[in-house]
């Protein structure tokens, strides 16, 4: 069952790696993390290989397959002039991939070459996950909210359609220049508001995190 | 099946994206390599968590994908402007920061 998910994984990887058209990349992507569930599912993490298929092979790969289908999956050479990262990017990979290999079968960890230690009969389970992430690790848990909510906008922002865009990118350096202390708000509506908003969120984000860290740890 | 095992496959997947990421020029599937090392890093927590029967490191590649998913989003917004203002979508010529 390893073997055929191991393989299953790798293929989809060189897939998405080595084919030209876009969209069989994505389709190939897609293929790669449902072998990639079924492994997760042999480590005894249930509720990891429930969320990657429904979340990432699901809803996140329809976005994809939005984006190319709106972009149009041009058919591209790979590097028609052959640069020099052509050659230099599978060679610092494959020293990257042998560095790794040496020092995880290197090190020293006892537990490295047995099925892995005793587990508790509800570990990855939902409720398990559950009450970790209620519990112990309840900042990240807000933290990761504050981040979806913060992409969310950046990503709205950012891809929203622009009317008059010279003259508005114009107004908007000088509003940028003149006019900092309006906020977030005044910002936004000019053309360069992608750049300024989400700082604001971010630092919002972090200062309004700072004062329940103590709290949420207990 | 050892632990070792998973740790390799997952240190494979994370070069193969390593090659992608470097040697694409398509910013839509140099965003889908990056996903590829996210989750060649997301298999090696997992084993981890496995090896050492906790489940902080199940919490923890629940949380890549928490980053992943927005990185996707902000990613896709930013080729779709791209697209929208006929610039080219090439990483290579997409080379300067100016508006």
């Amino acid at each position: 069952m390893f073997f055929v998910a191991g393989i299953g994984a790798l293929g989809g990887a060189v897939g998405v790696v080595a084919l030209r058209n876009p969209f069989y990349s994505v389709l190939a992507l897609v293929a790669h993390l449902v072998c990639l569930a079924v492994l997760f599912l042999l480590l005894q993490a249930e509720f990891l290989a429930a969320a990657q298929v429904v979340v990432y092979a699901g809803a996140v790969m329809v976005l994809y397959v939005f984006v190319v289908a709106y972009v149009g999956g041009s058919d591209e050479p790979l590097r028609p002039e052959g640069g020099a990262l052509r050659v230099l990017g599978p060679l610092f990979a494959f020293v990257l991939v042998a560095e790794l290999c040496i020092a995880l079968l290197g090190s020293s960890l006892s537990l490295i070459d047995s099925q892995g230690g005793d587990v508790p009969a509800r570990f990855g389970t939902p409720a398990e996950i559950g009450s970790l992430l209620l519990q112990k690790f309840l900042v990240s848990f807000e933290a990761a909210s504050y981040l979806l909510l913060v992409a969310a906008v950046g990503a709205v922002v950012l891809a929203r359609r622009r009317r008059g865009l010279e003259e508005d990118e114009t107004s908007g350096l000088s509003t940028e220049a003149g006019g900092q202390p309006k906020g977030a708000p005044a910002a936004a509506k000019s053309a360069g508001g992608a750049g300024t908003v989400r700082p604001s969120g971010m630092s919002a984000t972090s200062s309004r995190l700072r004062p329940e860290a103590p709290g949420g740890n207990h | 099946m050892d632990v070792s095992w998973f740790l390799v496959l997952s240190a494979f997947i994370f070069g193969i994206g390593a090659a992608g990421v470097l040697s694409r020029r398509n910013p839509l599937v140099v965003l889908l390599c990056l996903e590829l090392m996210l989750n060649g890093a997301n298999l090696a927590l997992v084993a981890f968590a496995r090896m050492h029967g906790d489940g902080g490191g199940q919490i923890f590649a629940l949380i890549v994908m928490v980053i992943a998913a927005c990185e996707v989003a902000v990613g896709l917004g930013i080729i779709v402007a791209i697209f929208r203002r006929r610039l080219p979508v090439d990483v290579d010529e997409l080379s300067d920061l100016r508006g």
